[in-house]
């Protein structure tokens, strides 16, 4: 069984940071991603980036990826594994994947310390018809559209104004399929209102406070009833509307997909503001399990900046807990975390360090390590 | 209804990102629609004449010192909320040179009659294109000449059969 200083299980933004990391400290690595291809949320994400000028602001998450991977394949220390699912971790430190497309065989390694950054699932929304072909959540309309140039349907109607909505919504007229309309359960636009602006300039009507009620169809979508509701959430009477769709996109958030955490056994805890069970970690991105770091999507629910930093932060100290020292680590942990700091100073990053206070393991509190 | 309930932003939120008319009488000048504090700062790297202040703070507003701002159009593309335009009032007479992002296809031709849209997507008004740039981050520079009174308007252009309302 081949053994890794470090495997990371999850090739987007945040495990592609912490593998080049870890590597630059001369560990060995292993990649282990379960898409075609690495990049994670990336490589359908034809737009331009927000943040800092000095990380990737205004270049597209394809590109942003293209650069990481092109760093990767060049690095001698890291091997890597696509269309591969890391099934298990097991008390003898054993990591299990399945590797191929049918998954039908059985790779185990033995990671030194392990980096979870399996990132994010999209939540579902109930609704009459919700099982209906014709609906899917946003991320997969972006995954067809933009990874395999597939055309979701002609006529969408977009469920959720946060940023995601509204990007996909864009995303959706640039491949000349209509949007007629984008239906937002909250009094405000919860995405950046340049984004929802640019949606506005092309005709697109958003509605606040608005939700959809019910899908009308046989076989597939045929129609859809939009009804606005009032502050407790309730339908409005009288206030219906219906839209003549063919696809509806759900794009109502995301949760951290952390089976694989759970099956390690580190503490867990369900923190709203990160949008679901995250893993306690102190600031290093150390879990309760001495050996388990994290990084990204999996943590909480934030951004593909955030994820790359935390990924540079897990990577440079699960790799110093093993003696390999970055030999400008100090300076790099303290600028890492500075700049983790910068990108959460603003009223939208409010939850998410909200949601931070809640599990993270403070420095010289005494945390008996599992493992 | 404005802009944090529909993305169209209302005469008031405009009145703070309009440039003021001493400004606009010089000539071709920046108009910077970014109305909420988000981590962004491209705008202000990519300005070669420090008319888009360096951001002290990357969830600040960005801050225009117009009397440094030549027009050039170079932070146009840079931007990834298409939020910055340049107007020329004084075009002509009757008319204004407007300068807008566009990252849709096809683009227009040079010379060709498009519909310009205000900001919720309606048309206002036929305008002609003066200038197609294409751009290395392909958000596109369309250079359109549009009535002088509409030149706060439109900020956007329909040029085949993509969406409007
Ligand atoms: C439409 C949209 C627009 C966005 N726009 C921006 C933006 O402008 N700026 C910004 O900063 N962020 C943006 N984001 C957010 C950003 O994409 C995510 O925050 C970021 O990708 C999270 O990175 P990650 O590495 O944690 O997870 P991901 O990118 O989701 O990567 C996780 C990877 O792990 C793989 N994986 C999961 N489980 C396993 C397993 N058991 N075994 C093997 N592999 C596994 C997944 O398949 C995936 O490839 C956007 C997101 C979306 C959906
Ligand atoms: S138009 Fe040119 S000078 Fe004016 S702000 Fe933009 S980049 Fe700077
Ligand atoms: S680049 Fe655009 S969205 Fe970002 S701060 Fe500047 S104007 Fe606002």
């Amino acid at each position: 069984m081949k053994e890794y200083d470090i495997v990371i299980v999850g090739g987007g933004p945040a495990g592609l940071a912490a593998a080049l990391t870890a590597a630059s400290c001369a560990a060995s690595v292993l990649l282990v991603d379960d898409g075609l291809q690495l990049g994670g949320q990336l490589i359908k994400q034809t737009h331009k980036f927000f943040g800092s000028s000095e990380q990737f602001a205004g270049i597209r998450g394809i590109e942003i990826a293209d650069n990481f991977i092109d760093k990767i394949k060049k690095s001698p220390n890291i091997d890597i594994l696509t269309q591969a699912t890391a099934t298990g971790y097991y008390e003898d430190g054993i990591l299990t994947i399945l590797e191929g497309l049918n998954g039908n065989s059985l790779v185990k390694v033995k990671p030194r310390c392990l980096i979870v950054a399996t990132g994010a699932a999209e939540n579902m929304l109930p609704f009459i018809n919700n099982d209906l072909p014709g609906v899917y959540g946003a991320g997969a309309v972006q995954t067809l559209m933009n990874v395999y140039g597939v055309v979701p349907g002609e006529k969408v109607l977009m469920v959720g104004a946060g940023n995601i909505g509204l990007i996909v919504a864009y995303q959706l007229i640039q491949a000349k399929i209509k949007v007629e309309a984008i239906v937002e359960a909250m009094p405000c636009i919860g995405g950046y209102w340049v984004h929802a602006s640019k949606i506005a300039r092309l005709g697109v009507p958003i509605y606040t406070s608005c939700t959809l009620k019910e899908v009308r169809g046989k076989e597939q979508v045929e129609g859809a009833t939009i009804c606005n509701i009032d502050k407790k959430f309730c339908f409005i009477s009288q206030s219906e509307k219906d839209l003549d769709v063919d696809t509806i996109c759900l794009a109502v958030g995301l949760s951290p997909l952390s089976e694989l955490l759970w099956q390690t056994g580190c503490e867990m805890n369900y923190i709203p503001e990160l949008c679901g069970y995250v893993a306690l970690r102190d600031e290093n991105m150390r879990t309760s399990s001495e050996k388990i770091y994290i990084a990204g999507d999996v943590t909480g629910i934030e951004e593909a900046s955030s994820a790359m930093i935390e990924g540079q932060i897990a990577g440079l100290n699960a790799t110093a807990s093993l003696g390999f020292y970055h030999k400008e680590y100090t300076k790099l942990n303290s600028k890492y975390k500075r700049q983790l700091s910068q990108l959460r100073n603003n009223i939208m990053s409010e939850a998410i360090n909200r949601g931070i206070q809640k599990v993270i393991i403070q420095k010289g509190e005494t945390h008996v390590y599992s493992h | 209804m404005s802009i944090p309930t529909n993305g169209v932003p209302v005469k008031e939120e405009l009145e703070q990102v309009i440039p003021p008319a001493e400004i606009l009488a010089k000539g071709p000048v920046v108009v910077v629609e970014c109305f909420q504090n988000i981590p962004c700062d491209p705008c202000a790297a990519s300005c070669p004449s420090g008319a888009i202040q360096p951001f002290e703070d990357i969830n600040n507003l960005p801050t225009v010192d117009y009397e440094k701002c030549t027009g050039c159009g170079l932070c146009i593309a840079s931007c990834p909320g298409l939020a910055i335009f340049v107007v020329d009032i004084n075009y002509s007479d009757k008319e204004a040179l407007l300068k807008i992002p566009y990252e849709m296809l096809p683009l227009p031709k040079k010379g060709q009659v498009v519909a310009g849209l205000d900001r919720s997507g309606r048309k206002v008004a036929d305008v002609k294109v003066a200038r197609v740039q294409r751009t290395k981050n392909k958000t596109n520079i369309i250079t359109i000449i549009v009535p002088k009174d509409l030149a706060m308007v439109i900020r956007n252009i329909k040029v085949g059969d993509e969406q409007n309302g």
